[in-house]
């Protein structure tokens, strides 16, 4: 076997890869440029998911911004505590906790409540069922589980469950706020740990129609509205929603006044 | 003459992005706005320029010699020379201009990818092109993507202030003017 073309292949490739090596060591030494290194230290310190929650393209574009006293240390709403501790002392500021907000999924539509009215057949995505008449379900504003937020989510804290709804994994939820958007239907919302009582439900239509398509949609009745004593029910056109902050964040509604359970308790079995 | 033919042909006739489709990604990821397009531009064409005289040496010298033996490497050895060009671009547009960087963002270091440039390296391997002529070849590439890119980043500033239907917004409708825009540039062929 003729083996001078190999040696000369490797030498040529591994001589054209040192000049080029050479070449750049030495334009790294001329073109240097000065760097605060508290970016990288930063940089470290976040998460690294690039999930964009911040409002920044990036951990590397919010590292920066926090050390050019753009953003606040703050600014990651998705790095545990520890980490923020850290950044905080690095930029030489105070910072104490906030509270962190976990994605609620507000509609019980799954395949025991809500009537099916046709079958779907196409791109196996939210957006493209709720693009088709509607949605497959008889509740127009429902859930339709293909799992688009699932797909979104960069921590794996939602599963699409046995009912076909998706199930937020409150511990580990980062309130990023990715599925937020993704959903077409819009209903899935950033809520505070400590928020417990939600009305899971997002059907505008009236009564019978709501009552009709899902066995615990909101029907608009305004019992909860008027029963309720701190004012934390609102009706918004046939479907009720919590104010939290006028509701109060440990009060308990029991279930059974509400004539469809559409008000729920929501993660209070996580806090021990 | 010979020159100018090779010039017309690798800037407009055989355009690299609208003619021979290759470098779309950062045709369509930088073109945004016309600033950074033109900026966009003129690295790629520095790159170009740089790595078809380094490719045409190392193949004249050091691949094709001896009968040809080493012209299995080409590819090998183009891909070391344009990945270390592109990251000496980079460090330089980073001292020069950090404003100019960041725009560019993710954009500079996938110069490496655009296979137009490997493109370039390739052809004028191919057409056994000289040094000189290897030299004009990678300036007219590089201006011919300058000008699809500038051209492309035009139409897409106005595209903000057009009626664009809901579902035609973003990557649909910059895909069908780049179709549109590849359409016309086919009304060249035939010219050399």
């Amino acid at each position: 076997m003729d083996y001078t073309s190999v040696i000369y292949a490797v030498l040529s490739m591994g001589g054209i890869g040192l000049f080029f090596a050479l070449m750049l060591t030495l334009a790294d030494k001329k073109l240097k440029v000065e760097e605060d290194p508290r970016v990288a230290q930063i940089d470290e310190l976040l998460p690294g998911a690039n999930c964009g929650a911040c409002g920044l393209p990036g951990c590397g574009a919010c590292a920066e911004a926090m050390v050019s006293g753009a953003v606040l240390a703050t600014a990651c709403p998705v790095c545990d505590e520890e980490s923020q501790h850290d950044i905080a002392k690095l930029l030489g500021v105070e910072v104490e906790a906030g509270e962190r907000s976990v994605a609620v999924v507000l509609c019980q539509g799954g395949h025991s409540n809500v009537v099916q009215k046709a079958d779907y057949e196409g791109v196996a995505t939210c957006l493209g069922v709720s693009l088709v008449s509607g949605g497959d379900k008889a509740c127009e504003y429902g859930c339709l589980g293909q799992g688009d937020c699932v797909d979104v989510c960069k921590f794996d804290a939602i599963y699409i469950g046995e009912e076909g709804l998706p199930i937020v994994d409150r511990k580990k939820c980062t309130g990023c706020g990715a599925c937020e958007k993704v959903c077409p239907r819009n209903i899935i919302e950033m809520h505070k740990l400590s928020h417990h009582v939600f009305v899971l439900c997002n059907n505008h239509d009236k009564g019978a129609a709501a009552k009709k398509a899902c066995k615990t949609a909101c029907i608009g009745c305004s019992i909860c509205v008027k029963k309720d004593e701190s004012g934390g029910f609102s009706m918004n056109n046939f479907c009720a929603t919590v104010d939290h902050e006028k509701y109060g964040s440990t009060m308990e509604l029991p279930t059974d006044k509400c004539p469809t359970n559409a008000i729920v308790t929501v993660g209070k079995e996580d806090e021990k | 003459m010979n020159l100018f033919i090779i010039f017309l042909s690798a800037a407009i006739i055989n355009n690299y992005v609208l003619v021979q489709f290759l470098g779309i990604c950062p045709f369509v990821g930088v073109s945004k706005k016309v600033g950074p397009a033109l900026s966009m531009g003129m690295a790629t064409t520095f790159v170009m320029t740089l790595s078809a005289s380094v490719a045409w040496l190392i193949n004249h010298y050091i691949l094709a010699a001896n009968g040809g033996m080493l012209e299995f490497l080409q590819i090998v050895a183009f891909i070391l020379v344009i990945a270390s060009l592109v990251q000496l671009v980079e460090m330089f547009i980073k001292k020069m201009s950090k404003p100019l960087y960041d725009a560019l963002g993710i954009f500079l270091p996938l110069i490496t990818t655009n296979c137009a440039i490997m493109g370039v390296a390739l052809n004028l391997v191919s057409k056994e092109y000289g040094f000189i002529e290897s030299v004009v070849f990678g300036i007219a590439a590089g201006i011919g993507f300058t000008v699809a890119i500038v051209l492309m980043a035009g139409i897409r500033e106005e595209l903000e202030l057009a009626d664009v239907p809901v579902h035609f917004k973003g990557a649909p409708i910059t895909m069908i003017i780049a179709g549109c825009l590849a359409l016309a540039f086919m009304g060249f062929a035939g010219m050399i």
